[in-house]
């Protein structure tokens, strides 16, 4: 897939600039287009540094389990079929609770964790059950806090105020999450209509 | 809802840093000594992005200094007019699920042209933000346990980067105002 797309944005690129005799321009964008790249990435150590220095305090204070207690409620609510006491459910809210936090390192495999808890309550092996579908879902639209990266790219390009999204993707990524858990509900209840049965 | 927004953007990063300190300290944490240990984390992760935004920038650039960033969104621009979904960011929203290097490289496009604190700046921004990598997701969490039939999971979470690009466009008219004409 990503093979497809880069090599789609190549060769529309070339084809185009046969088109409109901007062949020189587009020599110039592939020696520049590389410098970008890396003076971003050399960019991003700034905040990203701090940031991952920042978060290995939070874990070892504790906070990405005293976040999880606190999302047990909605656990439950979201996981029906998951027992509360199952080591599944740990490792679902340590996933969201590390989601939550920004700790993008952390999160996955924690929720690989999850899925492999999951695996052992699903009855047959090869399809996801609905609580996979529920933490993908929920992963997919991840609720962000503090959106590192985009900050510190925003100060590469000399914004006068990097954090003023932070109010905005929020607001943003909690309505992309409620959606996400009404469109998992909603496939959910076809899916078993469909089938006439119930899977855990 | 304007002023609530626009403090959060300014509170929340030192409120979260002054707890998360506290909080590490009244848990007996030698804080400072920690921040150092996981800071180091920070230059090996922005190395290893490294090639991935040398491969990407180079595409976007491309597909920019042709023309054909242009050509695509004028021709994108009639069927999300109705939508209200600017076109200009309609590249980056249709990216974001398949590669996140690859949609940071079209929101870089947007700052090169627009300027990040611009009305296309924020937005962009906060769709790169709002959003994770849905395919990449799907692929590595259902493939460690080789799950084959993944049933309505791909359909919920497209579905659901949609209603997070309509969520990014619903935050940035409630803090700025709608788009500015021009």
């Amino acid at each position: 897939m990503i093979d497809l797309i880069w090599l789609l944005l190549f060769c529309a690129g070339v084809v185009t600039a046969m088109w409109t005799g901007r062949m020189a321009e587009v020599t110039h964008a592939l020696l520049q287009g590389a410098q970008s790249g890396v003076e971003l990435s050399i960019g991003l150590i700034s905040v990203i540094a701090f940031w991952m220095g920042l978060m290995n305090i939070a874990e070892q204070a504790g906070l990405v389990q005293s976040l999880a207690r606190l999302l047990r409620p909605l656990g439950r609510f979201l996981f029906p079929s998951v027992p509360v006491e199952h080591p599944a459910m740990g490792a679902i809210l340590a996933n969201m609770s590390a989601n939550l936090l920004g700790l993008g390192n952390a999160a996955t495999p924690l929720g690989l964790k999850a899925m492999q808890e999951l695996q052992k309550l699903n009855a047959s092996k090869d399809t996801a059950s609905d609580a996979m579908c529920t933490l993908l879902a929920v992963n997919t639209a991840s609720i962000t806090l503090i959106p590192t990266t985009v900050i510190a790219v925003r100060m590469q390009y000399h914004s006068h105020n990097p954090t003023a999204i932070v109010g905005t993707t929020i607001v943003a990524t909690a309505i992309g999450t409620v959606a996400a858990i009404i469109l998992d509900r909603i496939f959910r209840a076809w899916s078993h209509r469909r089938d006439g049965s119930c899977k855990p | 809802m304007q002023t609530v927004i626009s403090a959060i953007s300014t509170w929340l990063l030192p409120l979260l840093v002054a707890f998360i300190l506290v909080t590490g300290y009244f848990h007996r944490i030698p804080v400072y000594q920690s921040f150092v240990t996981g800071a180091k984390g920070g230059f090996s992760t922005s190395v290893r992005l490294i090639p991935h935004l040398v491969a990407m920038m180079v595409a976007v650039s491309v597909f920019r200094d042709s023309g054909a960033m242009d050509f695509l969104v004028a021709g994108l621009h009639p069927v999300l007019h109705w939508l209200h979904i600017p076109a200009q960011v309609a590249p980056l929203g249709l990216l974001r699920p398949i590669s996140s290097v690859g949609a940071l490289a079209l929101m870089t496009d947007i700052f090169h042209k627009y300027g990040p604190d611009s009305w296309l700046g924020q937005l962009a921004s906060t769709m790169q933000a709002a959003s994770d990598t849905t395919l990449y997701i799907i692929t590595v969490y259902f493939g460690s346990i080789g799950i084959q039939n993944i049933r309505y999971a791909l359909k919920v979470g497209l579905l659901s980067d949609l209603a997070s690009v309509v969520g990014s466009l619903i935050a940035v008219v409630l803090l700025l105002g709608p788009m500015p004409h021009g």
